[in-house]
């Protein structure tokens, strides 16, 4: 019981925690996420554009580019505004040839990326450089808010296991109340008095972080299904993580350490209580 | 060994369960606490096992004044006295040989030190064929017989005692006094409070006598002398 009340309360931050590694991944990985239009010179030609293309192709930051001739903007634009007759008119192409950059996966931080735009901007062949990233922006701040939501949830749901783990001691000491004196009129020492109970809250938290290692995982082996199911939708493989080595280690060090320190502090309080006479 | 002076015990509330006691027991020694009940007899075994702290005057045990030990040091000092209650203090989920071993644990003595010297002390109180049991299929005499294994299975100086055959017959209680004076003759001080007078006056050891708190008579038969 008391173990099940740790796994869930174990449980709960852990999950959140692998979901947001998950939003983390998706929101780098999204297609055109934070790509960088390089609005071109109307003196760059269409064999210089090629060049550039090539040249940004080969840096390391930059995933892909994808040309679009001033013809082709055109043509695109004629056919998406509507105003396709009205530009038949125009005797010149007022468009510019676009090149639109997407930077590697390893450089999608927002950081990043500005240092990037800020390079291409200073090409002489870029004419305007212009990133849309707003919304990648608000992202990472909704993200950066729900970390730490998530400190303030692991936070409290820590002090919830601290007292579940305080009070199954308290009623284990008060249980073996009579033993306790015993070996009290014995001379036996708080140390040796509290051992036991140390190692019952040590295997509290052990098996409530087994506990919340097995929900977690079960939990995230249902979603995987749905989510990849919906990721191919989005022409997007996806496949959900589930719970790496790190966050297990941490999940389990932290149910045993809350184990023993919730027992260490209700064996404290309730062991003076109790003496022989 | 023991030595009171001038030893005063106010519970809270205000009761003097003790006053004024002043007594010195030399080492080896083997003495009765007497006095009708409510006269001080639990409160002065209390004192000497730092169960109770003296609120005035000194208690003195080993020479060392027990005013001067702080709480941590208490289990090391009681392990130097073996303490036998009259209601046992057994734990009844544990075997007969696991009580009488716990003083060893609790002490840190390696396990086959523990089967050697829990198979002694009960030997020397007769319930060698009994260590596997567990204490309620015994009978009051023998359950005692325990607490007294217990008490001296890591061969303190000092035993106390309180009223050790208060539920035995007349019979089972002069075994259980016999297996003090054993105790007596290799060199334990022994401390027995007792009201059972018909059994203790058949007895040649010194007698404390509480009333009220009080140390009223102090007779040795062994020196023939009186102490008021
Ligand atoms: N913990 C206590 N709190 C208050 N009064 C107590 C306490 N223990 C004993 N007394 C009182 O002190 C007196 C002496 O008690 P006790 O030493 O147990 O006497 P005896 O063992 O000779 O029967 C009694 O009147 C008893 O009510
Ligand atoms: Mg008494």
């Amino acid at each position: 019981m008391t173990a099940a009340v740790i796994g869930i309360a174990l449980a709960l931050p852990t999950g959140l925690h692998v979901l947001l590694q998950n939003a983390q991944q998706i929101s780098g990985s999204w297609d055109g996420s934070a790509q960088i239009s390089l609005f071109l010179k109307k003196s760059v030609s269409h064999r210089q554009a090629l060049r550039l293309a090539r040249q940004l192709r080969k840096r390391d930051e930059i995933a892909k580019v994808s040309y679009i001739s001033r013809e082709q903007a055109l043509q695109e634009f004629q056919q998406q505004s509507g105003f396709g007759d009205a530009l038949k008119a125009l005797t010149k192409n007022p468009l510019p040839s676009v090149l639109i950059v997407q930077p590697a996966l390893a450089h999608s931080q927002p950081e990043q990326t500005a240092v990037l735009l800020e390079q291409l901007r200073r090409d002489i062949r870029v004419d305007v450089a212009q990133l849309d990233m707003q919304w990648l922006k608000r992202l990472y701040a909704i993200m950066d808010i729900v970390r730490r939501g998530l400190l303030v949830l692991a936070g409290l749901l820590a002090l919830t296991v601290l007292l579940v783990v305080g009070n199954t001691i308290r009623l284990a000491i008060q249980n073996r109340r009579d033993e306790i004196v015993v070996i009290k009129l014995i001379g036996g020492t708080d140390a040796f008095i509290r051992r036991p109970f140390l190692y019952t809250g040590f295997w509290y938290g052990f098996f409530g972080a087994i506990l919340a290692f097995i929900m977690v995982y079960t939990a995230l082996l249902l979603l995987s299904g749905p989510v990849e199911k919906l990721a191919l939708l989005y022409h997007n493989s996806f496949e959900l993580s589930r719970l790496d080595l790190d966050t297990t280690l941490i999940l389990l060090i932290s149910g045993v350490m809350l184990g023993l320190v919730g027992s260490w502090l209700a064996v404290g309080r309730h062991l003076r209580e109790i003496e022989p006479g | 060994m023991i030595r009171f002076s001038h030893a005063c015990k106010r519970y809270p509330g205000g009761y003097d369960a003790l006053n004024q006691v002043n007594f010195h027991m030399p080492r080896g020694q083997m003495a009765f606490l007497t006095g009708h009940s409510g006269a001080g007899k639990s409160t002065l075994l209390k004192l000497i096992a730092l169960l109770e702290r003296a609120s005035r005057g000194q208690v003195f045990v080993n020479g060392q004044n027990l005013a001067k030990i702080k709480r941590p040091r208490i289990p090391f000092f009681r392990r130097n006295i073996g303490i036998i209650f009259q209601d046992h203090q057994l734990l009844f989920d544990r075997t007969v040989f696991d009580n009488v071993a716990l003083p060893l644990i609790i002490a840190g003595l390696p396990q086959r030190d523990i089967s050697k010297r829990v198979r002694a002390a009960l030997d020397k109180v007769g319930l060698l064929r009994k260590e596997k049991v567990y204490p309620v299929t015994l009978s009051g005499g023998e359950q005692q017989r325990v607490g007294i294994a217990r008490a001296v299975v890591n061969k303190p100086p000092l035993l106390l005692a309180d009223e050790p055959t208060g539920n035995l017959d007349p019979e089972l209680s002069r075994e259980i006094m016999h297996i003090f004076e054993d105790f007596s003759q290799v060199g334990v001080t022994v401390l027995v409070a007792s009201h059972d007078l018909d059994l203790i006056s058949q007895l040649p050891y010194r007698q404390l006598t509480l009333k009220g708190g009080r140390l009223v008579a102090d007779t040795d038969p062994s020196t023939q002398e009186q102490v008021g």
